[in-house]
């Protein structure tokens, strides 16, 4: 065993008591970490997953029309024509040439998968009752890839081939119907067609599974007058939090309307964000009283152990080992904090799970425990260790041998 | 330029002052010392003579102000501190008044810790060195002992296998037996000796104790920094004239 170890080893055995104290106070800060990451990142992915489970992570849409005033006010005369423009209603209107546009989309870098859509509102009506929805015409493969309704099914299949529909539980329910059951989709255009219910989901959000009623992209543009077109282009992108931009990109690409779901989530995002500075502040504090605990102890056992230090330098131990026995003590100190920090953690963030549960007994939200967050708090903890032991470790290592030895 | 027969030690015009500019303390003006191969020399001297400065500076634990230090030939004016501390490490054993056993290791590490400085580690082999040293004085049953679990006698006698493991060359013993009662000092003073005879070791052992000094071959008295007396001029080195016999 090299010198430094066996000597640190022994030093860190000797003082047990102190040892033992710190070692478990590294153990508590370290817990604390583990704790508070799994807690909030376990917290963030599933509320971001719950949201962008119904939702495509980027919206692109034609501009709104807008009206313009055929008369301005420069007229004969200096005579002052007061206008009043009026917002148009907005009409569906469809993405001119979407194929290309959809083609120019897809090859925009951070781009996974995209799928046209033809959506508008209409009513379902089954005997008397009628209920208004929200008219989704979808290629089946195209829209799985941006929202898994497969995924999702409660009963049936998905499938939206010819007259086939799929309809979420809540409107199901609310109409009485079942798998192979029949609905009528009336628009305002004046449409109407029967469609056969084939598959019905549950996308863990009331209002969606009351109002989408997903069909063939061909059946929803018959209905909403927009042969051959659609309303908009759902897109999926690779990393979540890249959307902004490349929904950016897309707009600029396509000089179509492009919202990205961090804009029309800016307030969910705010939160998020606040959430993980003020929960990095904690673990910084956390990192500095863990560091000056450590350090602390090692400055009390350098100086309780000056004479026996000055014993080794003079016998002719090179100030550099000395200098190495503190650090180690410091590494193995946070490393040894780390593991019982880890497990401590661990089992802090497990029991809180199985508190936060929701009626049905499955866990609220999951916690994000997995071995690249216990890697890194005990990557940090030994890290922590060395620098805090850095000044007792150069304190010990400048010590005169010959007043070490001296003065007790 | 180390060769066995150049003295063990050799101060030439060791002057050594403390303090800045204006108020310069000179603590040696000036000392001649010689010390051969298995010489046994006591070292006297009221409190304030220097004696102790004298024994950091012949142990490589501080540094004269003028004038030479060789070990075994070896100039050590031009070493480095890295350098120093590691011929301090081959060349010297130290004892010291109270034994200065480190409390974290048992008595045999304490013993074996010379040899695992040396090497850089610590190895079972040197362990196992230690304790046949530890046997050999009387100390088997002792060596797992930690050291705060031996009596003072027992401590300093671990504390002088310490010093003697490598085989230095010269071995400074400060005051070794001032913290026993007579019968350990007995047992102390003789194995220090047996050590001198068995392994022609250099001693030089400081102490107030003048039935102490008296047993020893050579008596050297240190007053105000300056050498007063040395009975060991005719043993070879004339350290006092400072003209030591070549």
């Amino acid at each position: 065993m090299p010198l430094e170890w066996f000597i640190a080893l022994r030093f860190l055995r000797q003082g047990r008591m102190q040892s033992v104290l710190i070692i478990a106070g590294v153990g508590v800060g370290v817990g604390v970490l583990v704790f508070l990451s799994a807690l909030i990142t376990g917290l963030q992915q599933s509320l971001v997953e719950q949201t962008l489970g119904v939702q495509p992570h980027i919206v692109v849409r034609p501009e709104e029309e807008k009206a313009r005033e055929l008369i301005g006010p420069r007229s004969s005369g200096g005579a002052l024509v007061a206008a009043r423009v009026e917002k148009p209603a907005q009409r569906i209107r469809s993405i001119d040439g979407w194929q290309h546009v959809r083609h120019a989309i897809d090859s925009t870098p951070g781009v996974v998968a995209t799928s046209p859509m033809a959506a508008g509102s209409a009513f379902a009506v089954r005997g008397n009752a009628n209920k208004s929805v929200a008219l989704m015409g979808v290629d089946a493969a195209d829209y799985a890839r941006i929202i898994d309704v497969p995924g999702h099914i409660v009963a049936g299949r998905y499938s939206l081939s010819g007259t086939e529909t799929v309809i979420g539980s809540e409107l199901a329910s609310d109409l009485g119907l079942g798998v192979g059951d029949k609905l009528r989709i009336q628009t305002a255009e004046g449409q109407s067609e029967l469609f056969t219910v084939r598959g019905i989901f549950d996308l863990g959000n009331r209002d969606v599974n009351r109002r989408w009623v997903l069909v063939s992209l061909r059946s929803a543009q018959t209905l909403l007058d927009l042969v051959g077109g659609v309303s908009n282009i759902e897109i999926k992108v690779a990393r979540i939090f890249d959307a902004d931009t490349i929904s950016q990109r897309i707009a600029t690409r396509t000089g179509l309307v492009s919202d990205s779901w961090m804009k029309t989530n800016a307030q969910l995002l705010t939160a998020l964000r606040s959430q993980s500075s003020s929960s990095s502040m904690i673990q910084v504090f956390v990192i500095i009283a863990v560091a000056m605990g450590i350090a602390s102890v090692l400055i009390v056992s350098v100086v309780q152990k000056s004479r026996e230090i000055g014993i080794l330098r003079a016998m002719g131990t090179p100030r550099a080992r000395v200098l190495r026995v503190f650090l180690i003590q410091g590494a193995l100190v946070g490393l040894l904090g780390s593991v019982i920090g880890a497990a401590l953690g661990s089992g802090l963030a497990l029991f809180f799970q199985q508190l936060a549960v929701a009626p049905d007994g499955s866990p609220l939200f999951p916690v994000a425990l997995d071995a690249t967050l216990l890697g890194r708090s005990a990557l940090i903890a030994t890290l922590t260790g060395i620098v805090a032991a850095a000044l007792p470790a150069r304190r010990a290592a400048r010590l005169d041998p010959a007043v070490a030895i001296r003065y007790e | 330029m180390s060769d066995d027969q150049a003295p063990v030690v050799r101060l030439e015009g060791v002057v050594k002052d403390y303090g800045e500019e204006d108020v310069v303390t000179r603590v040696l003006h000036g000392v001649d010392l010689t010390l051969d191969r298995g010489e046994f020399v006591a070292l006297v001297g009221p409190s304030g003579s220097g004696k102790s400065t004298l024994l950091n500076i012949l142990g490589l634990l501080d540094r004269p102000t003028r004038g030479s230090v060789r070990i075994r030939g070896n100039d050590t004016t031009a070493l480095d501190d890295a350098a120093l501390t590691a011929l301090r490490g081959r060349s010297i054993g130290f004892v010291f008044q109270f034994h200065h056993l480190i409390a974290a290791f048992t008595a045999a590490e304490n013993v074996a810790m010379p040899l695992c400085v040396d090497a850089g580690r610590a190895r079972p082999e040197m362990i196992d060195q230690a304790r046949a040293m530890l046997a050999d004085i009387g100390l088997a049953n002792r060596a797992e002992a930690h050291t705060n679990k031996l009596s003072g006698g027992q401590q300093q006698r671990v504390a002088i296998a310490r010093a003697l493991i490598m085989r230095p060359a010269l071995v400074l013993a400060d005051e070794p037996t001032g913290n026993l009662d007579t019968h350990a000092a007995d047992d102390a003073f003789q194995l220090l000796r047996r050590y001198n005879r068995e392994l022609q070791t250099a001693f030089l052992i400081v102490t107030h104790d003048h039935r102490l000094a008296d047993r020893c071959d050579r008596i050297i008295t240190l007053v105000d920094g300056r050498i007063e007396s040395d009975t060991g001029e005719s043993a070879g080195a004339e350290a006092h004239s400072g003209a030591g016999a070549e």
